[in-house]
């Protein structure tokens, strides 16, 4: 029976855009995007890397393929690989000293929270081209639908793009999941010095992992450029971005091939949900604006006290508790 | 021409140091938590967002003398600060730390939010204006220099308070070891509260200086809250002396940076220096190893 599940799954996600109105499509997109980048995140995050400079990468996916595109002319073809590899470099560039020198914990969380915030300045400082905190938009070609510019004006096309690069992120989640390096960092996680001592390359395997990480969360940028045709660098960088990454995979589980997604599908609904409920309010003559991100505020914080292994992670667990309580 | 662009640049530098008073206030609160409690309070510049509107709404609205409404800010701040360790770190504090600091990650977001419930998004500020000072062809605000002496004689206070009473003392053992302190009879639950009160009220200070230079809005914590984190690292977490050090040097590559071109540039250059200097020291500029 949970055999067949991801079948079913796989199966109701291939058919959905034929049969599902224009909003619940967009919704499905926008949690297609997000569960890639959370599920970068969470490549890195489930071995203790915790970065919250991953708003930086985003934004180094989107605006790199949206600045080629509109000042060169390059089509986003070229412009994706080229701001994957530039997210690359600049993974490598911060985490390399990072590692060498031994920044773990919170000073490695808040080196990469400084990174977050050093690319989102001069994305504002640089408004000339960017154009800052108004935030840019990608030059449309022709009627807006073009497989050159990776534009397309229906919401059906691009459901299949997002649909394959969230499946291309669960893929390498699986490989790094099933290979030997996965083995390496989780026990890298416990103690460094015992594993360099065991024969792990410890700098080799944690920058590995990062700029693996960063390239998919700048695939991610990109794709929500490509998507929205807006992007600021408040909209996908900054510190509220980075966070926003971290706690969705906190509430959906950090452990598990899924829970990112998970979290994605949770964090979105509930703001769309509050956000709908506060715009009827708002017809009504209440204003309450604040009070959807309130609540979505406390509730992180509950998670983190009471559900620290995320929503997945502990079904996971209580499941596999029940099984062993019948057997025993 | 050299010599006017000598006195711009001391200016800059001067201001620079003025506007540091502020910053290292800031971090000394966010330090001294650190050190003692051993966790990073993401969220420390909501709770001075808090306690600006505090003193908005006394002194600017109910027209209560400026004075007491600051006192009513810090003491506002304080409990604010216990509250949150009583109610969101302690229930956490055996687990990673990281769970630490993404919980007070979701302070942030909740009290940012909480406060464009309660006072709308709009920009507001005290209406105060106080004199410019002019002092051979440069500009100083009177409300910096007043912010840096508040700054400065907050920070003797604190470090007398440290070095001269029992519980000073008690804090500064539980920093050092927090295991052995409990079994030599110091109640740990205790040092907490006073730690996270006085770091709340710390914040609730450096709010009543910031709101006489800058308009308060629910999001006026992003502004200064990474700049913060950053002084802190950079000083070496805990380390009060190192945060106070390099609050000065970042502020004053800010501010230059911010005389050649636009501020963000100063931005940028200080966070920049800031990773660069991570991996030429870093435990942080007076850290231990």
């Amino acid at each position: 029976m949970t055999r067949t599940i991801p079948f079913i799954i796989g199966f109701l996600l291939v058919v959905a855009p034929f049969s599902t109105p224009q909003y619940p499509l967009h919704l499905l997109i926008m949690i297609l995007i997000w569960s890639l980048v959370y599920t970068a995140w969470s490549l890195m995050g489930r071995f203790g890397l915790v970065s919250l400079g991953h708003g930086a990468f985003m934004s180094i996916g989107a605006y790199v393929t949206a600045l080629l595109w509109n000042y060169s002319g390059i089509s986003p073809w070229i412009g994706i690989p080229a701001a994957m590899i530039t997210a690359a470099i600049m993974a490598f560039l911060v985490a390399y000293p990072c590692f060498q020198f031994k920044i773990v914990g919170h000073y490695f969380a808040l080196v990469t929270l400084a990174l977050s915030e050093v690319v989102k300045l001069v994305i504002i400082a640089s408004r000339d081209h960017t154009g800052g905190s108004l935030g840019f938009t990608p030059n449309r070609e022709g009627d807006g639908t073009s497989f050159y510019a990776l534009q397309f004006a229906d919401k059906e096309t691009f459901y299949f793009v997002v649909l394959g690069a969230w499946v291309l992120g669960l893929v390498i989640w699986r490989l790094v999941d099933k290979s030997m390096m996965r083995y390496a960092l989780d026990s890298i996680s416990e103690d460094e010095d015992a594993s360099a001592a065991a024969g792990i390359h410890v700098t080799g395997s944690k920058l590995k992992i990062t700029m693996l990480s960063a390239v998919l969360t700048a695939l991610g940028g990109a794709l929500y450029c490509q998507y929205q045709m807006f992007i600021g660098p408040e909209v996908i960088g900054g510190i509220g971005i980075s966070l926003q990454i971290v706690f969705a995979v906190v509430v959906g589980g950090l452990y598990t091939m899924m829970g990112p997604t998970i979290g994605a599908i949770i964090t979105l609904l509930m703001t769309e949900i509050f956000r709908n409920w506060i715009t009827s309010l708002r017809t009504e003559g209440i204003d309450l604006a604040g009070l959807d991100t309130s609540i979505y505020g406390l509730m992180l914080i509950l998670f983190i006290i009471f559900l620290p292994k995320g929503v997945l992670g502990e079904l996971i667990d209580r499941l596999a508790g029940g099984r062993q309580k019948d057997t025993s | 021409m050299d010599e006017i662009f000598d006195i711009f640049l001391l200016e800059a530098i001067i201001n620079g140091i003025l506007f540091g008073g502020v910053l290292a206030l800031l971090s000394l609160g966010l330090n001294l938590i650190f050190g003692v409690v051993d966790v990073v309070w993401i969220c420390y510049a909501e709770l001075v967002m808090f306690g600006m509107y505090t003193v908005y709404w006394l002194a600017g609205v109910y027209d209560i003398n400026i004075f007491i409404a600051a006192l009513g800010a810090i003491a506002l701040v304080s409990v604010l600060g216990w509250l949150v360790h009583v109610l969101i770190i302690s229930p956490i504090l055996g687990t990673a730390p990281i769970n630490q600091l993404l919980a007070t990650g979701g302070l942030l977001f909740f009290l940012q939010s909480v406060a464009t419930l309660m006072f709308s998004i709009e920009f507001r500020n005290l209406g105060l204006r106080l004199p410019i000072l002019e002092f051979s062809e440069m500009y100083f605000s009177y409300a910096r220099l007043l912010a840096f002496g508040v700054a400065l004689v907050g920070m003797v206070v604190v470090y007398l308070f440290l070095t001269r009473t029992y519980i000073g003392a008690a804090i500064r053992a539980i920093s050092q070891d927090r295991e052995i302190m409990v079994l030599m009879g110091v109640n740990a639950k205790k040092i907490y509260w006073v730690t996270a009160s006085i770091g709340g009220g710390l914040a609730g200070l450096a709010a009543c200086l910031l709101v006489l230079q800058y308009d308060v809005h629910p999001f006026v914590g992003i502004s200064f809250g990474p700049i913060t984190f950053i002084i802190c690292v950079l000083g070496g977490l805990g380390n009060m002396i190192g945060g106070f050090i390099a609050a000065f040097i970042l502020s004053i590559i800010i501010s230059i940076g911010g005389l050649y071109s636009e501020i963000e540039w100063g931005y940028v250059f200080a966070f920049a220096f800031f990773i660069v200097m991570m991996f030429i020291r870093p435990q942080g500029l007076l850290g231990k190893k």
